[in-house]
């Protein structure tokens, strides 16, 4: 394999090309109404190769890929599970793929069908009373939960409730979330074993409280034991419960966000329904909710009257927060999850949350045991857990970040480095249910001989990776200096 | 071992406070605060007149692993952000204490010995219990 691969636009040569793709040759005449502001004074420089090059180029770049499909790929909070191939199958029916969004509801019943069972399959498995599928990613999931929660205290004259609690164990894109809807932030701290402080929720709670955006199990990777109190706290003063669906997984089938008292909750169903992502996507982030917000959802709804399915709109739900995207959101992606958990079934999803427990509990216990400290290690571990790598830090300058280079040598992907940020030099390591004993196995064995590497040659383990394509990138300097336009004609003149 | 300056005022939540012979205060984030962010890339401080709360986030420090706000030890008026760090975040790693200061307040006496500032030697039992 080749551990280099050009920008595409180095292989360019002119006047070559692949037919079928090269832009038909355009008629200036044709433009002539075009305003001349609007007008390009140059063509665009599209990369000039021919079909052959082209596919070669990108299956090169594929094969540099870490993925999935090639390697373990531990990246805590992300559930980088399998995607079960018979869910791409079954989504890609032509049927499905022809589909036109405008297309007459009565010629769509089929599809309409799959969205609904999805919505019911979703509520019943996380609690809820209803669920909307329209938004596009998780971000825009917690986005329509925030701007629900804030109709609905508009809706009762309530407009002065402006702060969101958010503990600092949540997740990162919370904070935004509640900013980007126009809310206050206010940070709470957890105490030592990782739970919420509730005599630091019962000082900030008050006639301002909007609600609170938790995550549970955490992002430190153990479950919100006081979650009942937290939600009675919330609740008496006037605010609302928000679950970051992000590490749902670890509860699948188990636990339910609406019976520990959540009143909106966003599922990104890119992990936990095993549709793909990572750069792969794109994801789904419905979001589900209790009585007290229904009538404010995003529309379009799917419902179900005598003689078949229908979109439900601003005429049913007169007081919905709107419209999230063109049309329902990523069809695509919300077959794949309907699909997923119609394969796995009511008993196949209990599994889900059992499996993926056991297997970063294994980790755990197997880790610790081989030398490496737990953040919590009187806790037990959700879905995934957190390693702190301080002391091999402090005692042999080997940094987590150092680790996690080296694993990529050992053909694994690293974990999730340096998140949450409240536990120095963390990993935050996420098995999933889909990886069998002997790769957790050979995991465990990888970074147990990192561990011997950083006490005997430390320096072997700072300089990592050693096989990959690139070695160590300099963020810092990519960061200060944005350099984001491949520029051909400085190309030709050096 | 990171730098705790003597002659300094500290907060729990890793910021210094000098107080300048106008009897203006000046604000940073201590050493071991740009330690545990590492090389900053971006940094965003106050407007001068700006009033702020206690407590209340008023600059950001940006590293390639993490923003994170930077909050006000006490009210006041902001009297000046320091122009030098738009184009040389840098300058917060290679000298916290001195020309990476970040922003200066005018504060009323009140509001300052409301404040509960640390010394140097009660800050560095902070640092020590997070492992320093």
């Amino acid at each position: 394999m080749s551990h280099t691969e050009k920008v595409i636009f180095e292989y360019s040569r002119d006047g070559r090309g692949a037919h079928d793709q090269w832009p038909a040759d355009t008629d200036p005449a044709a433009l002539a109404d075009l305003p001349a502001g609007l007008r390009r004074r140059e063509l665009p420089q599209l990369p000039q190769v021919s079909e052959l090059e082209a596919v070669r180029h990108f299956t090169r770049l594929s094969q540099l890929n870490f993925s999935i499909d090639t390697h373990f790929y531990p990246l805590g909070s992300c559930t980088m599970k399998y995607n079960p191939r018979a869910c791409n199958q079954y989504a890609m029916l032509p049927q499905f793929l022809a589909r036109h969004p405008l297309a007459p509801e009565a010629s769509g019943q089929g599809f309409l069908a799959c969205l609904f069972e999805l919505q019911e399959m979703l509520k019943e498995v996380t609690g809820m009373r209803g669920v909307a599928l329209s938004p596009m990613a998780g971000a825009q999931g917690e986005f329509a939960g925030v701007a629900m929660i804030r109709a609905y205290h508009r809706a009762r004259g309530d407009g002065e409730r402006n702060e969101i609690i958010v503990p600092e164990a949540a997740h990162g894109t919370n904070p935004a979330t509640a900013t980007m809807c126009g809310c206050v932030v206010r940070e709470i701290p957890v105490d030592a074993a990782g739970d919420v402080d509730l005599a630091a929720l019962q000082a900030v709670v008050g006639p301002r409280t909007a609600g609170i955006m938790l995550t549970n199990p955490s992002t430190l990777g153990v479950f919100e034991r006081r979650i009942a109190e937290v939600a009675r706290i919330v609740h008496e003063a006037g605010g609302l419960l928000y679950y970051d669906g992000a590490n749902l997984n670890a509860i699948l089938g188990k636990v339910r966000p609406g019976d520990m008292g959540f009143d909106v909750i966003h599922m990104n169903l890119h992990k936990t329904f095993s549709t793909p992502h990572g750069g792969g996507g794109p994801g789904a982030g419905a979001v589900g909710v209790g009585a007290r917000l229904l009538p404010f959802m995003p529309i379009p709804v799917v419902g179900r009257e005598e003689g078949g399915y229908r979109w439900l709109t601003e005429r049913d739900l007169p007081q919905s927060i709107g419209r999230l995207s063109a049309f329902m959101g990523n069809a695509g992606v919300l077959l794949r999850a309907y699909i997923y958990m119609r394969l796995l079934g009511r008993d196949g999803m209990r599994q889900v949350g059992e499996f993926a427990t056991l297997n970063a509990n294994y980790l755990l216990r197997r880790l610790a045991a081989a030398g490496f400290d737990a953040a919590y290690p009187q806790r037990r571990a959700s879905h995934e857990f957190i390693l702190t790598l301080r002391r091999q830090a402090r005692e042999l300058n080997v940094t987590a970040m150092d680790f996690a280079k080296r694993l990529l040598d050992y053909g694994f992907h690293a974990p999730t480095t340096y998140f949450p940020l409240l536990v120095p030099e963390c990993l935050l390591i996420e098995p999933t249910e889909t990886e069998s004993r002997e790769t957790l196995d050979a995991f465990v064995s990888a970074l147990s001989q990192i561990l011997a590497e950083a006490q005997n040659e430390p320096e072997r383990v700072r300089s990592a990776p050693h096989t990959m394509p690139v070695r160590r990138l300099d963020d810092v300097r990519a960061a200060r200096q944005l350099d984001l336009a491949w520029k051909p004609s400085a190309q030709q003149e050096s | 071992m990171s730098q705790v300056p003597a002659d300094l005022k500290y907060t729990a939540s890793h910021e210094w406070i000098r107080t300048l012979a106008d009897g203006t205060l000046e604000i940073g984030i201590t050493d071991h605060a740009q330690h545990s962010l590492g090389d900053l890339v971006f940094v965003e401080v106050p407007q001068a007149g700006r009033q702020v709360k206690a407590g209340e986030s008023c600059a950001v420090v940006e590293s390639v692993k993490a923003a994170s706000d930077v909050y006000a030890p006490f009210a006041g008026e902001v009297i000046a952000g320091n122009p030098a760090l738009a184009d040389a975040p840098e300058t917060v790693n290679s000298d916290c204490y001195g020309a990476g200061w970040l922003y200066r307040m005018r504060v009323a006496a009140e509001a300052l010995a409301a404040a509960g500032l640390l010394s140097a030697a009660q800050y560095q039992k902070v640092q020590d219990a997070e492992g320093g």
